[in-house]
């Protein structure tokens, strides 16, 4: 549908634009200012230019909290995306079961994450926790908060168990797009499971795919909530990932000015990231 | 009221350049309405396309003379007004 | 029909993994303190409704819901009232920077909160809305707002124009027209995007724990002090957990036939 030149449309995307505006500009402006003055309370600031972020950029505490950062994330896209293709293309496609299905399949995603947290950190614990209790019988010792790999194992499982869903309906709905007259064809041409994967759903899926990648790929680039709860970030730190990291600089230490240029950088990061998404979902619509 | 941002003459002056290449583009814009082409990169662009991959750009220019050398940021800054100049128009 | 078959099984073995976890808190949450540390039981064997009383009495516990409650619906009210027209905008015309507006709404509902953190605290405490619900409102509406706008103006593209062009012609004002003929015919949009800004606001956690202290206290928040000095109190931990999914489970039910569509952000 072509759109209609006018600009006197932006009257009605105000209201928008000053709320957010006002929720996102500011911070951001304080925290550019933070970034660049060592700050010891209100009106006392001395100004220090890029030397917080000379030392952010030098300091290897937060380059392994980055590293860890992008390998949990890539960890969690190589799991989670064939995860929920897979149960995308199990689901019933139309009636009661499959209404049944999808709020039964939904669940996970209605948890509060900090309940999502006491969900596993009571899950797996090898006491009282069906799953601990189950893998130590198994003769596997297993103890998410003393080993460091066992935790990061048992953060990775939640995130899996906790947002595959969100990958799988977001599958199932372009799924359900596709019109029946296609698979009628391949049946026709005598297509095999395969090649009707290959060369009918996967293509269709491509526009839901990337928007998966995206959400999965930014929500735990900032995952807070559940690894705090679990494992507070422990053992030691290896399930300390960006956002507490910087939570505790800027709430915890109160080192405002470091916390501050960390941020940015992280923004920065976060941005790029976003706008190579972003153009890449504009580019399929336009294909389409 | 506003005590708590901590307004520095630097970074309000970085604002400031900021607010004002955006009302230069706007104005541009109302004069003279661009549309989407193709130049060196690898994807159609408009104008204000190439203005935000400049800056963000920019900032990442800056970031790696930060982390990996002591080369005065003016440096950095001269590097990324050339590249952001080269970008918009042939980009 | 022996692959449709086996679809079914691989399906209900996926689920059944999935609730686990689910089951074994609603498990924990009827069992008694003793029992819960006695040994592992797969049902409780002293069924006890202890915990959930505990929390339906103790007014800091039940606050918690009730301001959690608070804030979620005044941030879906903000979020429609103003996402319904900006998605109109960004669905019918094309106007100066709307693909970068778009894009910089997008970007901030990428953008992490920890970023945002210090300086929110500092903004609402400076006009003195910290500790209040609209204050969680407001910052809830970062992220909520874009998302909204997304969802909704992917179900706008799907309402022809045509039916504008004939609503101006019958006389109608904007106004009149939006409220009267263009919002019913994208009910179901309207109902996936408060369903999407419930829950967002719903289950997030740093934000709300950030800008409040006791007024306006979350439930996720409240849920941290139970790790009293006698240890954790394991049973009314997994009552409250359990009753803050049942919110989500009644809304959900609602709009089951377009969440896939909502989670899509309306492009399917």
């Amino acid at each position: 549908m072509d759109k209609i030149p006018n600009n006197r449309a932006w009257w009605l995307v105000l209201p928008v634009f000053l709320l957010v505006a006002f929720s996102a500009l500011i911070p951001l402006m304080t925290v550019v200012n933070y970034s660049v003055q060592d700050i010891f309370g209100p009106g006392q600031a001395y100004f220090v230019g890029t030397e917080w972020f000379k030392e952010v950029l030098t300091d290897e505490r937060l380059q392994d909290s980055l590293l860890r950062q992008f390998l949990f994330s890539g960890a969690v896209l190589l799991i989670q995306i064939p995860l929920g293709i897979g149960v995308a293309l199990m689901m019933p496609k139309s009636g009661i079961k499959g209404s049944l299905c999808l709020i039964l399949v939904a669940i996970p995603l209605l948890i509060p994450w900090n309940v999502v947290g006491t969900i596993w950190q009571i899950f797996a614990r090898g006491d009282i926790g069906l799953f601990g209790w189950g893998i130590n019988q198994m003769g596997v010792d297993y103890n998410y908060t003393g080993s460091t790999v066992d935790a990061w194992l048992t953060v990775l499982l939640m995130d899996v168990w906790h947002w595959t869903p969100l990958v799988a309906l977001l599958c199932y709905s372009g799924l359900r797009a596709i019109p029946e007259a296609f698979y009628q064809a391949a049946e026709i041409d005598r297509a095999s499971k395969w090649a009707v994967f290959r060369y009918i759903q996967l293509p269709r899926l491509k526009s839901v795919l990337i928007i998966a990648v995206l959400l999965r790929f930014m929500d735990s680039f900032m995952i807070y909530t559940e690894p705090f709860v679990l494992t507070g970030g422990g053992p030691g730190s290896s399930t300390t990932f960006l956002s507490q990291t910087l939570t505790t600089m800027a709430i915890g230490q109160f080192d405002l000015g470091r916390a501050a240029a960390f941020s940015l950088i992280y923004f920065l990061i976060v941005l790029l990231i976003s706008w190579l998404f972003f153009t890449a979902i504009t580019h399929a619509d336009k294909e389409q | 009221m506003i005590a708590w941002m901590n307004w520095t003459p630097s970074v309000a002056i970085f604002f400031a350049v900021i607010a004002a290449i955006l009302a230069v583009m706007t104005v541009y814009e109302i004069v003279s309405p661009c549309t989407e082409r193709k130049g060196f990169l690898p994807i159609e662009t408009t104008r204000g396309d190439r203005l935000f991959i400049g800056l963000l750009s920019a900032a990442y220019i800056h970031l790696a003379f930060l982390a990996v050398s002591d080369i005065s940021l003016w440096i950095a800054l001269g590097v990324s007004v050339l590249w952001a100049l080269v970008l918009l128009r042939w980009g | 029909m022996k692959q449709a078959r086996s679809k079914n099984v691989a399906i209900t073995v996926f689920i059944i993994l999935l609730l686990t976890p689910v089951y074994w808190l609603l498990n924990m949450s009827f069992k008694t303190n003793q029992e819960i540390l006695g040994g592992l039981t797969m049902w409780p064997e002293n069924f006890t409704l202890e915990n959930y009383v505990v929390i339906f009495t103790d007014p800091s516990w039940y606050n918690g819901y009730l301001n959690s409650m608070a804030y979620v619906t005044i941030n879906v009210i903000i979020t429609l009232l103003v996402a319904l027209p900006a998605a109109y905008a960004f669905s019918r015309y094309k106007f100066l920077g709307d693909k970068h507006l778009f894009f910089w709404l997008l970007s901030n509902r990428m953008a992490p909160p920890a970023v945002f953190l210090l300086p929110f605290f500092q903004l609402y405490s400076s006009i003195g809305l910290f500790d209040t619900h609209i204050a969680v409102a407001l910052a809830h509406c970062l992220f909520n707002v874009p998302l909204a706008v997304w969802i909704l103006e992917g179900f706008m593209k799907g309402v022809p124009r045509e039916y504008d062009e004939m609503a101006y012609i019958d006389g109608y004002s904007f106004p009149k027209f939006f409220v009267k003929v263009f919002l019913p015919m994208i009910r179901s949009g309207i109902g996936v995007t408060a369903f999407f800004a419930f829950m967002f606001s719903w289950v997030e956690l740093l934000l709300a724990r950030t800008l409040t202290s006791v007024d306006a206290q979350p439930i996720g928040a409240i849920m941290t002090r139970t790790i009293g000095a006698s240890g954790i109190d394991w049973g009314v931990l997994a009552a409250a957990g359990v009753l803050t999914i049942i919110p989500g489970l009644l809304v959900i039910w609602f709009v089951r036939n377009h969440v896939a569509k909502g989670f899509a952000l309306g492009r399917v």
